[in-house]
C-alpha cells in the first residue's frame, strides 16, 4: 500500500484500453464508490481491506494478473458462477469474473444486438467494445455458459473479438443431466490443461477444492452474522464481499474475510451494528449485481432498512455450497465440482422449485421482515419466476416486493418511492 | 396542533392543512417548472406546526423545509381510507404514474402496484392526446363521454398512441370516439393492474385523473365492485400525509 498513487496509464495502454474512455470509467466508478461506500456509518475496519482492492481494481490486481502471464501464467475470464474456478486452478491458471455491471458503450453494443437485451449482456459487450474492461483484455480465455438464450448467442460475437469457450450447462438435474455436466467438466478439465500445459491430478484438483471451499466458508461466516439484529455489516458491504471474491487472489481474500468476519463475531457478540436495532431487514433475491452494480442496495439501505442477504449468483448462490472433499480420485473429484455445481439454483433450471425453498429458508434464518425480487429488465428467466417467487414469499407469511430494472439511473425516483412504500408497510 | 401535508407531484402541488383531525384549509397549484417555489408558498403561509411531505418531491421538500416524508402510496392509502373507511383499494392515477393500492381490514396498504418508469396511461399521457385531438383536457373527457363507439388504440405508449391518434385523425375519424377510445384503452390497462393485485371493492379512484369524468365511467363500467370518487380527488394524497401525522 504505497503512499503515492501508482500511475498505470503505460499498462493499460499495453493492453489496449482506450485510456480516455476507460479514465472517464474509473472516474465515475470511484464517484459512485465514494458515494455509496464510504458515506456510510460503523462500517467494520475490516472493510479497509475491500476500500483498498477496490481502489486498486483495475491498478495493483491488473499488475498482479499481468506479473503472472508475464512468469507464463494463465488468466481465464468469467462470466457466471457455474464456470468452476476449481478446474481453472487445479491447473495452475487464475480465474477472474469480467466487468458487466454499468451501463457503457451502449451505442456500439446496439448496433450488433437488439435493444432489447438484457443490461448484463449489454454491459459485458460494451465493456469489449470500447476496450475498457483490463480484465478481459488480461484474459488469455473467456469461458462462457449456455444459461440462457441471449448469453449463448452474445458468445458468439464475443467470440469474434476474443478467445473464447463455452461449456453447455443442462437446464434439467435429472441422472443424465448429471452425467452430461460431468462430462462438461471433463472437457473444460482437458481445454484447461491445452491452455497450461499442466497436467489436472487428484493433487491439484484436491488443493484447488480446498482453496475454493476456504474462500466460500470466509464468506459464509459473514453471511450468518448476518442473521444478528442489529446486522453488523450493511448489506452493500456484503455485497462488495461477494463481488471482490471473483475478481481477487483466492488466499489474501479468504484470509482478510476471514479477518473481517472475526471483527463481525466479535461486534455481534457486543450488539454493535452498522443500523439501529429494530432497523426493518431485507432480503434480496433475483438476478445477478456485477460490479459495480450498488443501486437496488444503495436505495434500500439509504431509505433505513438493512440488506441482510442476497439469494442471487453474487451472494448465497456463489458461497452457500461447497464441494465436497472426501473425494480421492481424480474422478472423484470431478463428480463432487460437478454436483456441487449443478446443484445451484438458477432460473434457467427447469423445474426450479428448490430456489424458492432456498428463498423462504433465507427469509427465515436471516429474520427478514421482507423480500424484495428484483430482475434485470429483459431476463427472461428470471421476470418468469417472479410471480412464482412472489407467492411462495407470501405463503410464508412475508411481504414481497417485485422489481425490474436495469444499470440507468432514470428509475431511482420511482424506485425508491416503491421501496419506501414498502419499508413502510412492513 | 396544524398539520401541513403536502404531495409535490409531477403535475401539481397539492396542500392540505389539517387541524382537529379534520380539513381546515386546501390549495392546488401548478408544478410548473419550479415546483420547489409552489411548495415554498404554501409552507410560507406559516399555518402549520407540523409538516409532512409526499409526492415526487419529498425529499428535496424535507431537505428545504424540513418536517417529515411519507411515500403517496402510505399517504393515498390512509387519506382514501379516512375519507371512506370501508375502502379495500386505491387507485391512483396522477401525472406520471399510476398506483393500485390494496388495503386490509384496518386500512393498512398490504400491497400495491405501480407502474415503471414510462408515463403510459397517466395524467401526461391524456394531456398529450388532448393535444393531438385539439382539446383541452376538460373538453376531452366531455367528448369521451358523448363519443359513441371507441376506436381501439392498441398502444399505451405516450408517443406511439399519438402517432396512432394523429393517423387516425387523418383518417378523418371522429375525435369523440377517439377520445373515447383512449379512455377506454386506459381503463382496460387499469383494470388489469387491479387485477394483478387481487383489487377487491369498494375501490377510490383519487389522483388528478379522478376528475375526469370519463375515465371514472370507464372504471366503472370495467370493476367488478364499488367506486367511490372523493369530491377533492386530487388532494387525497396530502390529506392522508397530514393525517398520518397526527397518527404517529
Amino acid at each position: 500500500m504505497s503512499e503515492q498513487p501508482v500511475d498505470y496509464h503505460l499498462m493499460w495502454a499495453d493492453l489496449g484500453l482506450d485510456l480516455a474512455a476507460h479514465d472517464a470509467l474509473l472516474g465515475a466508478v470511484g464517484q459512485l464508490y465514494n458515494g455509496t461506500f464510504l458515506s456510510q456509518q460503523n462500517r467494520p475496519a475490516g472493510m479497509g481491506y475491500l476500500d483498498f482492492v477496490m481502489s486498486e481494481v483495475h491498478g495493483l490486481r491488473i499488475k498482479e494478473l499481468n506479473d503472472f502471464r508475464a512468469t507464463g501464467g494463465k488468466v481465464v475470464g468469467t462470466f457466471c458462477l457455474y464456470v468452476p474456478e476449481e478446474i481453472i486452478r487445479a491447473a495452475g491458471a487464475w480465474s477472474v469474473g469480467l466487468c458487466a455491471g454499468a451501463e457503457f458503450g451502449y451505442d456500439k453494443v446496439e448496433q450488433i444486438m437488439p435493444r432489447n437485451t438484457c443490461a448484463l449482456i449489454k454491459s459485458f459487450m460494451g465493456f469489449k467494445l470500447t476496450s475498457v474492461c483490463p480484465y478481459i483484455e488480461s484474459a488469455d480465455l473467456v469461458i462462457g455458459e449456455t444459461t440462457c438464450d441471449g448469453k449463448k448467442k452474445a458468445y458468439e460475437l464475443l467470440g469474434e473479438l476474443h478467445n473464447v469457450w463455452v461449456m453447455e450447462l443442462p437446464q434439467m438435474k435429472r441422472d443424465v443431466d448429471q452425467a452430461a455436466w460431468k462430462a462438461e467438466i471433463r472437457e473444460l478439465v482437458a481445454k484447461m490443461e491445452e491452455l497450461t500445459g499442466n497436467a489436472i491430478g487428484a493433487e491439484s484438483l484436491a488443493a484447488a477444492i480446498k482453496e475454493v471451499n476456504g474462500k466460500r466458508r470466509a464468506l459464509q461466516r459473514i453471511a450468518a452474522a448476518r442473521a444478528a439484529d442489529p446486522a453488523p455489516i450493511s448489506g452493500k458491504d456484503s455485497l462488495l464481499a461477494t463481488q471482490v471474491a471473483f475478481y481477487d487472489d483466492v488466499p489474501r481474500f479468504t484470509q482478510s474475510m476471514n479477518t473481517l468476519a472475526d471483527e463481525l463475531d466479535a461486534r455481534v457478540a457486543a450488539g454493535e451494528g452498522v443500523s439501529a436495532k429494530g432497523a426493518k431487514r431485507i432480503l434480496i433475491t433475483g438476478t445477478p449485481m456485477a460490479l459495480p452494480n450498488w443501486k437496488l442496495h444503495d436505495i434500500v439501505e439509504k431509505a433505513g432498512a438493512v440488506v441482510v442477504g442476497e439469494e442471487m449468483c453474487t451472494g448465497s448462490r456463489y458461497y452457500e455450497d461447497l464441494v465436497a472433499e472426501d473425494g480421492t480420485t481424480l474422478d472423484e473429484m470431478i463428480d463432487a465440482v460437478a454436483k456441487r455445481y449443478l446443484g445451484i439454483n438458477c432460473a434457467c433450471f427447469t423445474p426450479n422449485s428448490d430456489r424458492l425453498a432456498d428463498i423462504v429458508r433465507l427469509a427465515k434464518d436471516l429474520n427478514a421482515d421482507g423480500v424484495i425480487n428484483c430482475s434485470l429488465q429483459f431476463c427472461g428467466l428470471y421476470e418468469m419466476e417472479c410471480k412464482t417467487v412472489e407467492n411462495a414469499v407470501r405463503a410464508a407469511g412475508l411481504p414481497a416486493l417485485s422489481i425490474t430494472t436495469d444499470y440507468s439511473g432514470e428509475d431511482a425516483g420511482q424506485l425508491s418511492t416503491r421501496i419506501e412504500a414498502f419499508l413502510e408497510m412492513l | 396542533m396544524r398539520v401541513l401535508g403536502l404531495d409535490i407531484g409531477s403535475r401539481s402541488v397539492d396542500a392540505v392543512w389539517v387541524a382537529d383531525g379534520r380539513i381546515a384549509d386546501w390549495a392546488v397549484a401548478d408544478s410548473g417548472y419550479d415546483p420547489r417555489a409552489a411548495a415554498a408558498a404554501f409552507v410560507e403561509r406559516g399555518a402549520h406546526d407540523v409538516l409532512v411531505s409526499t409526492g415526487y418531491g419529498r425529499h428535496a421538500a424535507r431537505e428545504r423545509f424540513g418536517g417529515r416524508v411519507v411515500t403517496e402510496i402510505t399517504a393515498y392509502g390512509v387519506g382514501a381510507s379516512a375519507l371512506f373507511p370501508h375502502a379495500a383499494t386505491v387507485l391512483d392515477i396522477g401525472g406520471q404514474d399510476t398506483k393500485v393500492i390494496a388495503l386490509g381490514a384496518d386500512g393498512k396498504v398490504v400491497n400495491f402496484e405501480m407502474n415503471d418508469k414510462c408515463a403510459a396511461g397517466t395524467g401526461k399521457f391524456l394531456e398529450v392526446m388532448a393535444r393531438a385531438l385539439g382539446y383541452s383536457l376538460e373538453e376531452m373527457g366531455e367528448a369521451a363521454l358523448r363519443g359513441e363507439g371507441g376506436l381501439a388504440i392498441s398502444s399505451m405508449c405516450t408517443v406511439f398512441a399519438e402517432s396512432e391518434v394523429v393517423g387516425l385523425v387523418h383518417r378523418g375519424e371522429d375525435r369523440a370516439r377517439i377520445a373515447r377510445g383512449l379512455h377506454d384503452s386506459i381503463a382496460a390497462r387499469t383494470l388489469a393492474m387491479l387485477t394483478r393485485v387481487g383489487a377487491r371493492g369498494p375501490l377510490v379512484f383519487a389522483g388528478g385523473v379522478a376528475k375526469n369524468p370519463a375515465m371514472v365511467s370507464a372504471v366503472r363500467a370495467g370493476f367488478a365492485g364499488g367506486v367511490e370518487v372523493p369530491d377533492e380527488a386530487q388532494i387525497v394524497g396530502a390529506y392522508g400525509a397530514a393525517l398520518g401525522a397526527l397518527r404517529g
